[in-house]
């Protein structure tokens, strides 16, 4: 469904990813795991269309994201890190609006907005002015816009960040009722989360995969904390376990 | 289109909820208001002391269209030099800012659609700013007899300026984030297009032909004297166009490699 391949991602002589490939099956709930600036948003960035690679390649639904740009935009939902919102529009004439360049026909586009309203637990604040919303509706709000058009790949950059507990197990209640035939690429460094809800990790550091697999696999019996430190010192720490080696 | 449209909609109603809609068309209008209100005064001023030196020569040369409306377009060019910029700084300058420029790039839109919606926003708003104006000529039409053809003509004139000032604008709100760069280019380009020909009589036949050619306001005072000639509607055109294809580039280069 998401093929990622050899994507290299270049910003003047910072290599903000390098040499990526992953995939994710139809319905599979892929966290994608790393520190803070290990490009995490910059990959989400390619696969989405907003920005291209250096090089590499990615496939969504059998599109190619630089050939069949299009199509591709057309089967994504994506829910950036800060939410896209217009804050001088209210919740409902936001969702139209990003519903009708989303494509959506103007007879279903209030089924559409009525669907996300509801999944999105926003039907009390329809006539609010999203600029006046509290961050966790804000994110809703964002999430709303991502599933107006059912797409089949979503694409989470951190969704949860800035909640509140409550608001944390509502959107992730919601993102385990989305994945169903839907594939999701969920980015976070909230491991818990990932161990709640993903099936697949990929834990990317400085550019890099460190490591692609299935959770329960990777895991065996240690907890998810210990496998991703584990694999995010790996890198370094063998060049300094190298060096340390040589001196000794 | 129909995207074009979202967006246009959308920019539109944007104007509107934000304060700049409404401080934009009071200064407007009340400039305009005060610059009709003076040079009334003056024609009438003119016009007692002509008939009053028996002077049935001088009182036959002064018409409203030459004595009003004319001075009175030429002014408000000046103000929308400085008030377009304003119109126009947020278009894409915020949307980068504020994230929403993802939304707008990772939607199934062409760079044509998101370009085209822009500008019909900020057109639809220039329509209804100088349509106000319109209340100046009907009060002349309903106590005066200017000519309605010059009128016309010298609308048309104000009108394509203002559409080329709205492109430049977008151009250059399309290449920076910052709405305060945004608006300082745009006005720093439209005043240099505005004054290009001033050494245009002192510097030689070629030279002095082509910075008329260049200059903005050549083409407008044509316009506005009631002469409609093909040269100056292809000239607005040109730069409308070229302004407009510029910022589809601009804005298409995210997507370049």
């Amino acid at each position: 469904m998401i093929e990622v391949r050899n994507l290299t991602k270049r910003y003047g002589d910072l290599i903000a990813i390098r040499d990526i490939s992953f995939t994710a099956a139809n319905g599979q709930i892929l966290g994608f795991l790393g520190p803070n600036g290990a490009g995490k948003t910059t990959t989400m960035r390619v696969i989405t269309g907003f920005m291209p690679a250096t090089s590499g390649t990615v496939k969504v639904a059998g599109y190619d994201i630089f050939d069949d740009s299009y199509e591709v935009r057309k089967r994504i939902g994506y829910l950036p890190e800060s939410p896209p919102l217009y804050g001088d529009m209210t919740v409902t004439s936001y969702l139209r609006f990003v519903g009708r360049i989303r494509g959506i026909a103007k007879a279903e586009l209030s089924d559409s907005v009525d669907r996300v309203l509801h999944t999105c637990g926003l039907a009390d604040v329809t006539e609010r002015v999203v600029g006046h919303l509290s961050k966790g509706f804000r994110q809703r709000v964002g999430l709303a816009q991502a599933l107006i058009h059912n797409p089949s790949v979503l694409v989470l950059d951190e969704p949860t960040i800035g909640l509140d507990p409550r608001q944390i197990i509502d959107i992730r209640t919601l993102i385990k009722e989305l994945a169903g035939e839907r594939t999701v690429i969920l980015s976070t460094h909230i491991l818990p989360e990932v161990a709640q809800l993903c099936e697949k990790v990929v834990i990317i550091n400085e550019g890099r995969i460190a490591v692609e697999g299935v959770l329960a696999e990777l895991t065996q019996g240690k907890t998810l904390e210990q496998v991703f430190l584990n694999y995010i010192a790996k890198e370094p720490a063998d060049g300094h376990a190298a060096a340390e080696e040589a001196t000794a | 289109m129909r995207n074009a449209l979202a967006i246009a909609g959308k920019e539109l109603r944007s104007y509107f909820v934000s304060p700049i809609a409404y401080v934009v068309l009071t200064g407007f209008l009340l400039l305009g208001g005060w610059f009709f209100f003076n040079l009334l005064a003056r024609f009438n001023f003119l016009l007692s002391i002509y008939s009053a030196m028996r002077n049935p020569e001088a009182q036959t040369r002064l018409n409203l269209n030459e004595f009003v409306i004319s001075p009175l377009l030429h002014n408000l060019s000046v103000v929308l030099v400085i008030l377009v910029p304003v119109i126009t700084m947020r278009s894409f300058a915020e949307e980068k800012r504020s994230g929403t420029y993802e939304l707008l790039m990772t939607s199934p839109l062409s760079i044509t659609e998101i370009v085209a919606g822009k500008f019909l926003g900020a057109f639809a708003f220039l329509l209804i700013m100088i349509g106000l104006t319109g209340i100046y000529p009907i009060i002349l039409l309903l106590y005066g007899n200017p000519e309605l053809g010059i009128i016309a003509s010298g609308y048309l004139g104000l009108l394509l300026l203002a559409t080329a000032f709205v492109t430049v604008g977008l151009l250059t709100s399309s290449v920076t984030e910052n709405q305060i760069i945004a608006a300082v280019s745009c006005l720093v380009i439209l005043l240099l297009m505005y004054v290009i020909a001033w050494p245009a009589d002192t510097s030689g036949p070629v030279l002095g032909a082509v910075l008329k050619y260049v200059s903005l306001t050549e083409h407008f005072s044509e316009m506005v004297k009631g002469i409609i000639d093909t040269k100056d509607l292809v000239y607005f055109a040109s730069v409308i166009l070229l302004s407009l294809f510029l910022t589809q580039r601009s804005v298409e280069s995210v997507r370049w490699r």
